[in-house]
Parts: structure tokens; C-alpha cells; sequence
């Protein structure tokens, strides 16, 4: 699929390699989602099945339910991320196949504009997926196609009885022998995908021929919400609302979905592949301000591995470190002049002794030498990296105002963008962390200990042993604290014992003296201390990842590409090229300032020009004439001879063509206010 | 609003012209002086173009400039056209045509060229400033009358187009004689305060400081931002349009046929093929990008101006030759997502039988498309936003279907709104990714199907439709129907025409012996309508009419072809 590709000789090696990261990636953001919802389903679980079992066991709550006729009902609310809803869905109806019930039928809006198409939906999905799994024989199936046509909740109802029926008799089947529930009659489970979108009609309906017949059909709906609860209220009246028994069920918000991965996928240095800052801030802004789709996220993400293998011959590299170590071995001459070509490459040639510079420049051997361990380098810096991020997140997460972001990936772009410890925010946030309190500093740094400790650094060992080293000293201070508070409180007590008043002022001036300056200047001792140590740590890990050396090969920076991609503007594409056909066609003869196009402007961008100038209406008389005075001076001299009337048909019909393309284009439309007018359809710039 | 508009784009159009003079002008004294004044108008840029020495029309038109941006085109149209005097002589004349034609026609060419010599070679300030004033004179006269007029009655542009150029002409010239910049300064200065008189201070202000060069663009913008929320209220608030009320007809000019159309436009040159060409190469370079991307699951979609479909024709000669593709034309008028979801299904699946819906086809493809992974398909859409895709459930359909793995989808749009077609969940479907391709190349296929407003319907299609029918039918039908289109057009200079009364049309056609009672008329007039050969209406006095929906040039062809025939 590569063919095109300007230098072929490791393209299928790197189209495999993106092939295998993506699918790693994506089986990894699929576990993730899985993770997340875990706990939703299982809550939804637990409520199918506790309104299940008291149909079963036809307890007085639920022949007290079939008298009032209440649907019990789920409602999920799951946010605005309209798009991510259906994978949720697909997981969901998964779950409950597994675990509860063969019955599911999920509908939506768009196939239900009417409820006799709602209920053939329903009839169609219930009775196909009944097939799968009692495995019916073919003349069932075509019986029930033939059902199909007359769908009412009366053969529902039957279709149901029958295959309960059968499931008790015929085949005490495997379903139930493997699920540890012994139920004779599974519930029905209609999901609603998009209950908003739905008209509120169908729905009611629907809603009240079940519930006349849910002592039948042990039926249980689930809502799929985007807004909030309260829309089912607004949605449907207080009769029918009455008729359902609500639970309602709050699915995790998408933003926290989103650190999650970003913290899984980017934050780890399990995928050879990182994000370039500004492309990562491009990702992160189409989510925050456009859609909400952690889909959407996940696309963009797959789209950044695909341009960087695409566009960079030296994406081999950007694998294991093993792999890549392997590879740089087998490189060929034109692959080592790539990396010679390398900024990044020559920025660090530059630093080096001549004799090396040459020696890198020239001999290849070597260059590979070095470039396995740059390789390697890269490789425990983001190791490194990562731990120390998180160190540093959980010390400035914990401060007021948060001057380095709530969010971990905020700290990580200002840590990609430049050094981090140069931006005033971070002055800030040392500040402020100079001002902690004891208790929560303890905490901050047990929690440093744990995040190295399950780095796989190798360098931290130290680390930890420092910062342990600083807990014991915390401690110590406590004990020494205790201790005095000891001292304090027996010189209290003698100072119960002198009772002139003098004295006990002296004396309590006294101790406030030394508390102040000795006890608390060591606490804020050992506090700088720390915060200083951090400092450190952040100034020697925390380098923004284009200082290093061969970052091009993991790293994707293009941040234009993908906002292009992901995030077009075609009215600005179609304006600046009416505007500017400079910008396209780069003639000489086009050249303007300020805006103004020339009267050599292709027909098109004249006519545009011309009618920006009007109102409402067009009169396309005088529109023609302008046009015609306008290629007609374009021209020159030389149009006006004999053939002028030759001329003024080319004119006329240019005159058409480009009129007809505004149309296309939407700009105009025909009016029929007045006779040779059109009606302009655009206002303002863009 | 619009004045401080107009300043900007005068001047604008000012700076441009100079450009263009220096490449023009041989002579290199005045090359000279004109950079320099090129110069000094980029220097001060939002120099008031109005500025003139010999304030006397200056200020007199600007206060006869209404609201309304009407005359805004023509005005930028003589701007356009390059040279000042060429642009006012051919037009001008002939929109004051009304009274005085052929010695104002003379008069204006001559101010004109005299006009152009001076701005080339006379570089006495002093001097010009008399000529000019001289040259106001001469044509004040029959302005002023028009002007009042102007103010009362609708306001006619060109009249305006006649007032507008003037101060150019003024200014510019004065520009070109004047190199240093104090003057400059000092003109607007002055022309600041006479603004002042006649605007709201807020106004002026953006008018008559002249912003450095540099922050221009933006405070532009800002400018016209709050402009074009004006000018759009402006132009909806009153329901009464103000354009001229001059119509094609009166141009004396046929309208072109299609053909003829075509014909014309293959002897004009393409503009800029050279560079059309360099950039059709430039996207022509992203066709293995692209099969790959498509391969991966994401869909393309190609915007910006100019015909995609050469580009995409391309794509398919070059890349797609040996795979199953689809190539639809979504420009063509009678295009529908049922006619895609047929054709996939009858010659990609070679499906036989029919469907209740199109949604029970887009399943049916689903279904055999995840069945069978070895089938793959691509779908070339031309205008995917075209007026019969551009609904909501073809939308849905095709989008759908976009988002199997295996039908890779590669679409052009051309309409500025077309994105508002997709809400997320479609766009999540189709997983675009928008790559730009601005070709310039012209509509030529798209827009022929469009029923242009200029292009003549030739009526082609009604006429032979007509005659077959006819000719399926009795001599008498024929008769019938040859009685009716006669009178229709015997009545074809009555615009209120309601057609043939029912009664008067039986009288006829007995008289014709034609029918002999009123039911076997009214059978065959059942067999019109069905066939929609003839329409009927009641009219006020419930008397039935009978017409014919069809345009007299065309029913007149018929007659013709008729008595051939016969």
C-alpha cells in the first residue's frame, strides 16, 4: 500500500510496524474502555436482575408492581459523547448476553420514526437473536420471518411464552446448566440507544401497551440519556412516567476517560510512540471544545501514527528498543544519511570533539555505534520521564489554584513545550509548595516513594532511598516534636506552679520564642529541602523531549497535518481562494496586498468580488455589465476592434458559467422577487 | 459603517493600481514618482481615498452615499478595471443613456483620457489641482440635477457609478503629483474634520487615523466584522429591495442555449492553466496517502474551490484500475442514495430482486459485505452535498455505509454549508479525514445540470415527449390537443392567460368534429392529464380552464413539426 512512497526500502517494515502498535493500542484503549464500564455494568447487572427475580418469584412487591403496572427501568445517563455511546452499547448488550438474559433488543431513533416500525425493530431483533442461541432449525426461522409482518405485543407475548416453553422442556438448555441463575424465563431487555431523539409518541405508546402486558412479559427497559435525568420527565408525561419504575445509573464522565488514556497510552513507556506537544494540545482541544469523543481521540491518535510512519523513513527505529537496536545494525548507507540529517542529529554533532564530529559524519560504523546508544538514551529518558512527571504532578496537583493544571496531561504539555522549570507557573507552584503543611507533604512524598518504586528506572534507586530518607526525617521531627511538646507541657505545668504574674509572661514569651524559631525552622528546613530536591529532579528528567537527541523518530510533531485533517475549514479554503487566488495560483500577475484581487483574477473570483459589493438581491443585468467592464479593461485595447460582439459573447457566457458555479457553490440562489435577480445567500467574512 | 468600508477597499484598490502602473509604465521619471507614492500609501495606508484638493465633490458625494451598498458593485467594478479612464467611458453613457447619450458619451471619453495622460506624465501638483478642478465643472452639470433626484427616489447605482469614480480619478492623480508625504498628511487632515462634520465621532475615528501598517489586517477585520453585522441587518430590514429594475430581456441580448454556451466557453482560454495544472499535480501526489489512509478505515473527503471531479478521475484511472469501484455523479439531478444503494447491490453483489426500503438494502449489504471479507469496494461520490444527496436519511444511508471496513469512501464537496449536513454521529460514521484540493478548474460537468437562471431551457426534453405521446394517440386526440395548443398560443401576449374555458374548448371541438359529446372530450382530456400533457385549473367563477404546461417557443416548435408532418 506504500507504493508511492519516495524512498521504498523499509516501507513494508514500517507499515507492519504501524500495523502492530495501532492494533496494540487499540486492544489496549478497548481494555480500558472495558475497565471503566466495568463497574456500570455491574450495577446495571444487579438491577436486571433483582427486578427479574421478583417476576420469578412473584413476591408481593411484584404482584403489587403488575397492579400498578410499573416498568422497571434503567436510565443511564451517559453524557454528551453521543458517539462513543455505541461501542458502550455493543459492550453492554455483550455483558448482559453472557451473564443475564438472550433476550436484548437495542433500538434507535432512526429506525423508529413510527411504533409499528418500532415493534417490528423489536420483534426482529428479539426473535433473530433468539435463534442464535437455541440454534433453531430453518423452518422456525422462516416462521417467524412470516411473523414478522404482523407485529403486535400479542405475538410477541406468544413468541415469548413459546420459546420459555421450549427452553423448560425440550432442552434444559446449556445456557442454563452453565449460569449459575436457574431461571424459567429470562427478561426481555429493550435498550433504548438515544432516547432523546426519539418521538416522544413512539415512545409513550410503546410504554403503555408493555405495561399492559408486563404480567406476560417480563419486560425491562434501559434508557441510553445524553443530557441529564431529568429529560425523561420532560419527555413524557406524568401518566406514562408513572408507569415506569426508574433506576437511574451514572456512567463515568468522558473527561475521565480521557486522562485515563492519555495516561495508559502516553504516559507510558510500554508504546515506542509519543506525541509531539503541539499535536497533542491539537488532540486534546478537539475534544475539549468540539466533541467529546474519546473516539474521535483515539482516530486522531491512530492518524498521528499513520502520518508519522508515513512521513518519516526513520519510523523503523520507533519499536522496541531491542528491535530498534537490532535494526540499526542492518542499516544501509541511505538510512544513515537520513539520520545524519537529522536536526536533532546535527545539533548533537555539533557538541561533540572534531575528530568525532568527523568520524560521525563519515563512518558509518560508528554512526550506528552511537546512534544504538542515543537510542538507548531516548529510550531511559522517557523512562525516567514519566516517573518523575508523575512525582512532580502529585506535588503541584495538591496546590491551590493549581498553577501547573489539575490534570496530569496539562503538566505534560508544559513539560514538552519548553523547559519547565524556566515558566513562571512553576516558580509559582514551588512557592507554593514551599508552604505546605506537614501532613500533606508526608503524604506527597509516600506517594513519590510508590510511584518510583514501581518505575522500572533503574536510576531511582537512589532516589527512593533519598526521599525515604526524608520521611524518616519527617518522622523523627515528629518524634522530636512530641518530645517537646513533652518539655513544653511539663514547663506548663510549672508554670501553673509560679503564680506571679510576671513571671508566667516571661516565661510564656519565652516559649514562643523557641517554638518559632527552633522547632519550626527545622520542619521548614527539611521542607525546602525537599522542595529543592524536587526541583532537582524535575531540572535533570524533566527536559522537554525535542532537546534530545534523535527525538524526530518517536516522536510526531506535525501538528498542521492533523489539525488540517482532522479539523477542516472548507468555507475559509473556499473564501481565501476566492479572495486570493494568489494563495492557489501562484502568478505573478495575481499578487496583490491588502486583499483586493486584481482584474486578471480568474471569472470566478470577480464575480465573487462583485456581488460581496451588493445586497439582498442581484440585478444580473448590472452584475454582467460590471463583470464585462472589468474583463473587458483586463484585456486590454486590443478586444475592442471589429470583433467586439465576438467578444462580448465569450464574455456572456464566462459571465454564466461563473455565475452558475456561485450557485453551485451556495452562494446565490434564484430569486423570484423580481425578474434577472438572484438572492445572495452569504454574509460576513467567513 | 460602510463609508469606513469603502475607505478601506478604495484604498486597497488605490495600492493595487500603483502595482499595476509600475508594471505597466515604461516611462521611468513617473515609475519613479509612483513608488514613491506607492510607498507613502502604504506608509499611511488608511489615507482617506475621498481626500482630494478641490474639496468641492468630495465631500458632495459622500454625503450622497445611502446606506445602501448597492452601487457598492459597479463602483468596484470601474475600481477593477485597470485603467480609470476606461473604466468610466464605456459604461457610464450608457446608464445616464436615458437623456443626453451620444455628446455625454463623447465628453466623458475625453475627461477620461485626458484623465489617464495626466496621472501618467504631469507631475505639477498645482497644475493638475486646476485641471481637475476645471474638469469637475465640465461634468458637475449634469450630475447635480441627478443627484437630487437620487436622494429622493429609489437610489439608481449607476448614477452613483458616475459620482464614484471622480474622486479616484482626483485623488489618485493627486497622489501620483504630490511626492512629499507632509501634504499628504496635511489633505487628510483636513478631510478628517469635514468627516467629522457629517459622522459620528466613533466612526471618524477609525476612518481618519491611519493605523501603521502592520496592525492593519486586524484592525480591518475588526472593522469589517462589525460592518458586515450592519450590512447584513441593513440589507434585511426593509422588505423592499432597492436594485435597478432592468432586465435581461431588455439587454437585447438571446439567451444562450447549453450548447451554445459550451461552445463559446471552449474558444475562451482557461486563465492560469499553467498553474492549475502545477497544482492538480500537487494533489495528484497524495493518491497512494489517500489508498492508504482508506485502507486503514478512514474516509476522504476533498473541499475547496474549483471541479474535484478531473482530480478524482484521475485518482480512479491511476490508482483504482484493477478493483471494483463506484463512480457516482452526485451533480446529476436525479440522483438518489437509493439509485447508489441499486446499483451496489444489482452489480457489485449481483443481487437480483427488489426491496421494501432502502434500509432493508443497506442491511442486506452490510450483511454480505461482513460476510464475505474478501469483497471490497470503492465508492468515488462527486458532490456529496448535491441537492438530491444532500438529506438527512441519504445521509444516513451513505454514511452507514461508509463505515464498513470494506467499502472505502472518497467524496467531494463543493457548497459552502455542506459540512452542516453532518451532526457527530454521522461524522463519526463516515470517519473522514477533509484534505483541500483547490483546483480552480471550472464546473464544467456540475453546473450543466444546474437550470441556470442565464441559460436558455431549450426544452428539448418537453418537445420530444410531446410528440411521442401524440403520436400514440387518434387523429382525433391529435386534433384535440392541436385545437388547444393554437389558442394557447394565440393568447401568448396576454400574461394573465388563464387558459381555454372548458365549455368554449367543447364548442371548438364539435365545430371541429372532433367529439361528439362532452364525455368522450372529457376521457380524452384524462388521457392529457395523465400523460401531464395539458393541466386544469378552476378559476374564481368556477368555470374549469384548460392550459398547457409548456413554454410557447416550445409549443410553437411542436405546431411546426406537427404540420410537417401531416
Amino acid at each position: 500500500f506504500r507504493e508511492g512512497n519516495n524512498d521504498s526500502e523499509d516501507t513494508d517494515l514500517r507499515f507492519v510496524i504501524c500495523q502492530s502498535l495501532w492494533k496494540q493500542v487499540k486492544s489496549e484503549t478497548e481494555q480500558i474502555q472495558e475497565d471503566l464500564n466495568k463497574q456500570l455494568f455491574d450495577n446495571l447487572v444487579s438491577f436486571l436482575r433483582r427486578s427479574h427475580s421478583e417476576f420469578q418469584e412473584k413476591t408481593t412487591k411484584w404482584t403489587c408492581w403488575m397492579k400498578s403496572r410499573e416498568i422497571p427501568t434503567a436510565a443511564l445517563v451517559l453524557g454528551v459523547n453521543v458517539t462513543d455511546h455505541d461501542l458502550t452499547f455493543r459492550s453492554l448488550s455483550e455483558v448482559l448476553q453472557n451473564s443475564i438474559t438472550p433476550y436484548i433488543a437495542l433500538l434507535e431513533a432512526k429506525d423508529c420514526p413510527g411504533i409499528k416500525n418500532l415493534m417490528q425493530k423489536l420483534m426482529g431483533q428479539l426473535m433473530n437473536c433468539s435463534i442464535d442461541v437455541n440454534s433453531l432449525e430453518d423452518e422456525d426461522y422462516l416462521q417467524v420471518s412470516q411473523n414478522r409482518i404482523r407485529c403486535s405485543m400479542t405475538s410477541l407475548i406468544n413468541w415469548y411464552e413459546s420459546v420459555t416453553k421450549k427452553t423448560d422442556s425440550e432442552t434444559p438448555s446449556k445456557k442454563r446448566t452453565s449460569s449459575p441463575r436457574q431461571w424459567q424465563s429470562p427478561p426481555v431487555v429493550v435498550i433504548f440507544k438515544d432516547m432523546e431523539s426519539f418521538t416522544t409518541k413512539v415512545l409513550q405508546d410503546f410504554i403503555v401497551i408493555s405495561s399492559q402486558h408486563i404480567h406476560e412479559l417480563p419486560l425491562v427497559l434501559i434508557f441510553g440519556i445524553a443530557t441529564s435525568p431529568m429529560i425523561i420527565h420532560s419527555l413524557l408525561p406524568h401518566s406514562v412516567s408513572s408507569l415506569l419504575c426508574i433506576e437511574l445509573f451514572q456512567s463515568l464522565s468522558c473527561k475521565d476517560h480521557l486522562s485515563t488514556i492519555i495516561d495508559k497510552l502516553l504516559l507510558t513507556a510500554q508504546f515506542p510512540f509519543k506525541l509531539g506537544e503541539k499535536v497533542l494540545q491539537v488532540l486534546i482541544n478537539l475534544f475539549l471544545y468540539h466533541d467529546f469523543s474519546v473516539q474521535n481521540f483515539i482516530k486522531g491518535f491512530q492518524l498521528c501514527i499513520v502520518e508519522h510512519f508515513y512521513s518519516q523513513p526513520l519510523s523503523v527505529l520507533c519499536c522496541q528498543l531491542v528491535d530498534a537496536k537490532k535494526k540499526v545494525n542492518y542499516f544501509s548507507h541511505n538510512q544513515c544519511e537520513n539520520i545524519r540529517r537529522l536536526p536533532s542529529f546535527r545539533r548533537y554533532v555539533e557538541s561533540q570533539a572534531s575528530e568525532k564530529q568527523i568520524a560521525l559524519l563519515t563512518v558509518d560504523d560508528f554512526l550506528k555505534e552511537t546512534t544504538q546508544k542515543l537510542l538507548e538514551d531516548l529510550h531511559v529518558y522517557h523512562e525516567n520521564y514519566v516517573s518523575v512527571l508523575r512525582c512532580l504532578h502529585v506535588l503541584t496537583s495538591s496546590l491551590p489554584k493549581y498553577p501547573l493544571g489539575k490534570q496530569i496531561r496539562e503538566l505534560h504539555c508544559a513539560c514538552l513545550e519548553n523547559q519547565v522549570w524556566e515558566t513562571e507557573e512553576y516558580e509559582s507552584s514551588l512557592q507554593l509548595a514551599r508552604m505546605l503543611n506537614k501532613s500533606d507533604l508526608v503524604t506527597m512524598l509516600q506517594r513519590c516513594v510508590e510511584i518510583f518504586v514501581s518505575s522500572s528506572g533503574k536510576e531511582f534507586g537512589k532516589t527512593v532511598e533519598k526521599l525515604k530518607e526524608f520521611l524518616t526525617q519527617f518522622q523523627k521531627l515528629e518524634a522530636e516534636a512530641f518530645q517537646e511538646q513533652d518539655v513544653s507541657v511539663s514547663s506548663q505545668k510549672e508554670l501553673q506552679k509560679t503564680t506571679d504574674l510576671y513571671h508566667l509572661q516571661k516565661t510564656l514569651l519565652e516559649l514562643k520564642e523557641s517554638r518559632r524559631s527552633k522547632k519550626l525552622s527545622k520542619f521548614e528546613m527539611l521542607r525546602s529541602e525537599v522542595v529543592d530536591y524536587i526541583d532537582s529532579l524535575v531540572r535533570s528528567y524533566l527536559v522537554p523531549a525535542d532537546h534530545k537527541t534523535l527525538h524526530e523518530v518517536v516522536y510526531f510533531n506535525t501538528a498542521s497535518v492533523l489539525r488540517e485533517h482532522l479539523n477542516a475549514a472548507p468555507r475559509i479554503a473556499l473564501h481565501t481562494a476566492l479572495n486570493n487566488p494568489y494563495c492557489y495560483l501562484k502568478n505573478r500577475a495575481l499578487k496583490s496586498d491588502g486583499g483586493s484581487i486584481s482584474n486578471k483574477a480568474p471569472d470566478i473570483c470577480i464575480v465573487y468580488k462583485l456581488h460581496l459589493e451588493c445586497g439582498r438581491l442581484i440585478n444580473l443585468v448590472d452584475w454582467l455589465e460590471a463583470f464585462s467592464t472589468v474583463v473587458m479593461a483586463a484585456e486590454g485595447s486590443n478586444a475592442d476592434g471589429a470583433s467586439s460582439d465576438q467578444v462580448d459573447d465569450i464574455i456572456h457566457a464566462r459571465f454564466i458559467r461563473a455565475v452558475s458555479e456561485l450557485e453551485l457553490l451556495g452562494f446565490i440562489k434564484p430569486s423570484k422577487q423580481k425578474t434577472d435577480h438572484v438572492a445572495r445567500l452569504t454574509w460576513g467574512g467567513c | 459603517g460602510i463609508k469606513v468600508r469603502k475607505g478601506k477597499t478604495q484604498l486597497t484598490v488605490d495600492v493595487k493600481r500603483f502595482v499595476k502602473k509600475l508594471e505597466n509604465i515604461s516611462d521611468d521619471e513617473a515609475q519613479e514618482i509612483l513608488e514613491e507614492n506607492y510607498v507613502a500609501a502604504l506608509g499611511i495606508c488608511a489615507q482617506d481615498p475621498v481626500e482630494n484638493g478641490s474639496s468641492v465633490s468630495g465631500s458632495e458625494v459622500y454625503s450622497f452615499q445611502t446606506p445602501k451598498c448597492s452601487s457598492k458593485m459597479a463602483e468596484l467594478a470601474s475600481e477593477l478595471a485597470q485603467t480609470p479612464g476606461r473604466s468610466v467611458a464605456p459604461e457610464c453613457p450608457e446608464k445616464t443613456a436615458k437623456t443626453p447619450q451620444s455628446s455625454s458619451n463623447f465628453l466623458w471619453a475625453e475627461i477620461a483620457w485626458k484623465c489617464n495622460l495626466i496621472l501618467l506624465f504631469v507631475c505639477q501638483r498645482a497644475v493638475l489641482r486646476r485641471y481637475m478642478f476645471l474638469l469637475m465643472r465640465i461634468f458637475s452639470l449634469p450630475l447635480q440635477s441627478k443627484k437630487k433626484e437620487f436622494v429622493s427616489t429609489t437610489p439608481y447605482r449607476l448614477r452613483k457609478r458616475l459620482a464614484a469614480p471622480d474622486p479616484y480619478l482626483e485623488s489618485e492623480s493627486e497622489y501620483s503629483a504630490s511626492c512629499s508625504e507632509e501634504e499628504d498628511e496635511e489633505d487628510q487632515r483636513e478631510d478628517s474634520t469635514v468627516l467629522s462634520g457629517q459622522k459620528t465621532p466613533a466612526k471618524t475615528k477609525a476612518a481618519s487615523m491611519p493605523p501603521p501598517r502592520t496592525t492593519l489586517p486586524k484592525k480591518v477585520k475588526e472593522d469589517k466584522m462589525s460592518n458586515l453585522v450592519e450590512e447584513y441587518f441593513e440589507a434585511h430590514s426593509s422588505s423592499k429591495v432597492l436594485t435597478s429594475d432592468r432586465t435581461l430581456q431588455k439587454l437585447r441580448k438571446r439567451r444562450l442555449s447549453q450548447r451554445t454556451l459550451h461552445d463559446l466557453l471552449k474558444k475562451a482560454p482557461l486563465a492560469y492553466a499553467a498553474e492549475i495544472k502545477e497544482l492538480n499535480q500537487q494533489h495528484e501526489s497524495l493518491f497512494s496517502k489517500w489508498m492508504l489512509q482508506l485502507h486503514l478505515g478512514f474516509n476522504i473527503v476533498l473541499y475547496g474551490l474549483g471541479s474535484k471531479r478531473d482530480l478524482l478521475e484521475k485518482f480512479r484511472t491511476s490508482v483504482l484500475q484493477d478493483t471494483v469501484h463506484l463512480v457516482v455523479n452526485g451533480y446529476f439531478p436525479s440522483m438518489t442514495a437509493r439509485s447508489i444503494l441499486n446499483s451496489i447491490t444489482e452489480e457489485v453483489l449481483d443481487h437480483i430482486g427488489t426491496f421494501r426500503s432502502p434500509l432493508d438494502q443497506l442491511e442486506f449489504i452490510i450483511k454480505r459485505f461482513k460476510e464475505d471479507s474478501s469483497l471490497e469496494l470503492y465508492v468515488l461520490i462527486h458532490n456529496l452535498d448535491s441537492q438530491m444527496l444532500r438529506g438527512e436519511r441519504s445521509q444516513q444511508i451513505l454514511a452507514q455505509l461508509s463505515s464498513l471496513p470494506s467499502i472505502y469512501l472518497i467524496a467531494s464537496i463543493d457548497h459552502i454549508n455542506a459540512p452542516l449536513m453532518w451532526d457527530q454521529a454521522k461524522l463519526s460514521l463516515y470517519n473522514w479525514l477533509w484534505y483541500e484540493t483547490t483546483t480552480f478548474s471550472p464546473y464544467v460537468e456540475e453546473t450543466s445540470y444546474e437550470n441556470s437562471l442565464l441559460v436558455q431551457q431549450s426544452g428539448s426534453l418537453a418537445l420530444s415527449s410531446l410528440t411521442h405521446v401524440l403520436r400514440s394517440l387518434t387523429l382525433n386526440a391529435r386534433g384535440i390537443f392541436r385545437l388547444l395548443a393554437q389558442y394557447q398560443l394565440e393568447n401568448k401576449d396576454n400574461p394573465s392567460y388563464p387558459g381555454l374555458p372548458f365549455q368554449d374548448f367543447y364548442q371548438q371541438c364539435r365545430e371541429a368534429f372532433l367529439v361528439n359529446s362532452d364525455l368522450t372530450l372529457r376521457a380524452q382530456l384524462t388521457e392529457f392529464r395523465d400523460h401531464k400533457l395539458i393541466r386544469t385549473k378552476r378559476g374564481a367563477d368556477g368555470v374549469e380552464y384548460l392550459l398547457i404546461p409548456v413554454d410557447d417557443s416550445t409549443l410553437t416548435d411542436f405546431l411546426e413539426k406537427e404540420d410537417e408532418d401531416v
